[in-house]
């Protein structure tokens, strides 16, 4: 059971990968990707704070990133 | 601000982005190898009447080599004011005893009541260490110390990152493990046991307890075509341990749904101290959206999470940059959220209803945070680039809990879970 979960995983992954070639730019054409706004992450200082706010104000946390604790605060 | 160099810059920030750990590379995009680069924030929050928490953090990445860094992360957290406690309101008013067991509070009728003794500040450390292991391979290894007057928290987290089509795309994969010790004020309740009178003798199971979290991360960061590109992760957190909060309690209620009394003569409230389950497994997926619009960028999120404690939670996050030139920027935050109950959350037992004292198979909780509930956040920044760049953003938070569906007699006519509303003001500098 565990190695056909395994198995799905893999190839779920595969395809996913796979859709993702038919994306993508050129070296030359990443200008705009290249700037600071367009990163994932663009503002890790503001999500720190915010990741901490809702974390102990919700019962919610991870996505972004890792969902563990860190704080006594819920 | 500060712009990326090269296209293999902005992508390694970008995958180590997606993980949680810092933009190292982002925001040491200009340095020299050597050089340290220092940026820092403060948070200011507030609910009237309720938490305050001011919150200074200090970042300093060093750019050991042109592709291997190393941040250090400081950040203290203080916290002052008043929490609710979970009990109901009541038509009368009603004493608490505080969580050290010395004195206790009077909460007048017909307010929520809230224990004003809470205050704590906390001290965080976070290391991180990024380099490549390929061309095409990256690895950040992070470690966490947090304390604070009743938690400790150690954390160590290792993440991968993996370039494929022309890096086009980018698959993350990333392990975090935690182990937590929690050591509150007058130590840790008997579940469901009752409260007792200031100076009398507690029901209090032991002085300390802990958790451990494991946590694995995969995603993928794809490049759409030369304006756009999205993330999409999945989260799996595992923690066992002691998750009850040891301040929270239930009332017990009569049969005209009016909190009972425990002593006529102190007014002490009747209430029991809560239970949570000590294993919860989230699962949570979360998908980003950037999208460029000539000089201005959207960020588009939803974060959709669910647990075996039967939360189930989605979280649509809104964020649109408009830069009007290259010194400054504006951008408006709009963030929606919504959660179910956790499948043990009650406001209230029935007098002679709640389990007997210790018993460790019942779970219940009051605690707000685990109620039906919407949010919603609305906020403005600010920012200016240069030599040292900065930004100012002021946010509003609510949060609406439901009224429990099982409300009944007296208790209507009380407001049981009020709003809370916060206000957040944001500070962040480059040096």
């Amino acid at each position: 059971m565990k190695y056909a979960h395994r198995v799905t995983a893999i190839a779920a992954i595969s395809v996913a990968l796979s859709a993702c070639s038919g994306l993508g730019v050129q070296p030359w054409e990443r200008g705009v990707l290249a700037r600071p706004d367009m990163a994932p992450n663009s503002a890790p200082m503001t999500n720190a704070l915010d990741d901490h706010i809702y974390f102990s104000k919700e019962a919610s946390s991870g996505g972004r990133s890792f969902a563990g604790g860190g704080c006594g605060c819920n | 601000m500060k712009s990326y160099k090269n296209l293999s810059l902005a992508l390694a920030g970008a995958s180590c982005a997606l993980m949680g750990s810092s933009v190292q590379a982002a925001t040491a995009g200009e340095a020299d190898v050597g050089d340290w680069d220092l940026s820092s924030a403060v948070l200011f929050y507030s609910e009237p009447d309720r938490v305050s928490a001011v919150e200074p953090i200090l970042k300093g990445v060093k750019r050991i080599d042109t592709d291997e860094t190393l941040t250090l992360k400081l950040t203290l957290d203080s916290l002052t004011g008043a929490s609710a406690n979970g009990a109901l309101p009541s038509d009368r008013a009603q004493t608490f005893t505080r969580p050290s067991g010395n004195g206790s509070f009077v909460t007048d009728a017909g307010e929520t009541p809230l224990d004003d003794t809470f205050r704590d500040t906390r001290v965080a450390f976070n290391a991180s260490w990024e380099k490549p292991l390929s061309r095409m391979t990256r690895m950040t290894l992070g470690a966490n110390l947090s304390s604070e007057y009743d938690y400790t928290s150690l954390s160590a987290s290792s993440t991968f990152s993996t370039d494929f089509n022309q890096r086009n795309t980018t698959l993350s994969y990333g392990l975090s493990l935690a182990a937590d010790t929690i050591n509150p004020e007058g130590e840790i309740p008997i579940a469901f046991s009752a409260m007792k009178n200031a100076g009398d003798p507690p029901n209090r199971r032991t002085d300390s307890d802990d958790k451990t979290t494991v946590d694995a991360l995969v995603g993928v960061t794809q490049v759409i075509d030369r304006n756009s590109l999205f993330v999409v992760n999945y989260g799996l957190s595992q923690a066992d341990g002691y998750m009850t909060d040891p301040f929270k309690v239930l009332s017990l209620v009569d049969n005209n749904g009016r909190p009972t009394v425990a002593d006529a003569q102190t007014g002490l409230a009747d209430v029991v101290y809560e239970n949570r389950p000590d294993s919860r497994t989230k699962h949570t997926v979360y998908a980003q959206y950037k999208r460029a619009f000539d000089a201005n960028s959207l960020d588009l999120s939803y974060r959709f999470m669910s647990d075996d404690w039967g939360v189930d939670s989605h979280t649509l996050d809104v964020r649109y940059r408009f830069n009007r030139s290259a010194q400054s920027y504006w951008e408006p935050h709009v963030r929606l959220y919504q959660q179910g109950e956790a499948d043990f959350y009650r406001a209230f037992y029935r007098d002679g209803e709640q389990p007997s004292a210790g018993d460790q198979t019942e779970f219940a909780s009051a605690d707000y945070r685990l109620a039906d509930m919407t949010a919603y956040t609305l906020g403005l920044e600010y920012g200016r680039s240069g030599t040292h760049p900065w930004a100012l953003a002021m946010e509003y938070y609510t949060q609406s809990p439901n009224t429990p569906a099982d409300a009944f007699g007296v208790m209507k006519k009380q407001d049981l879970l009020p709003p809370v509303d916060a206000v957040m003001l944001r500070f962040k500098y480059d040096f």
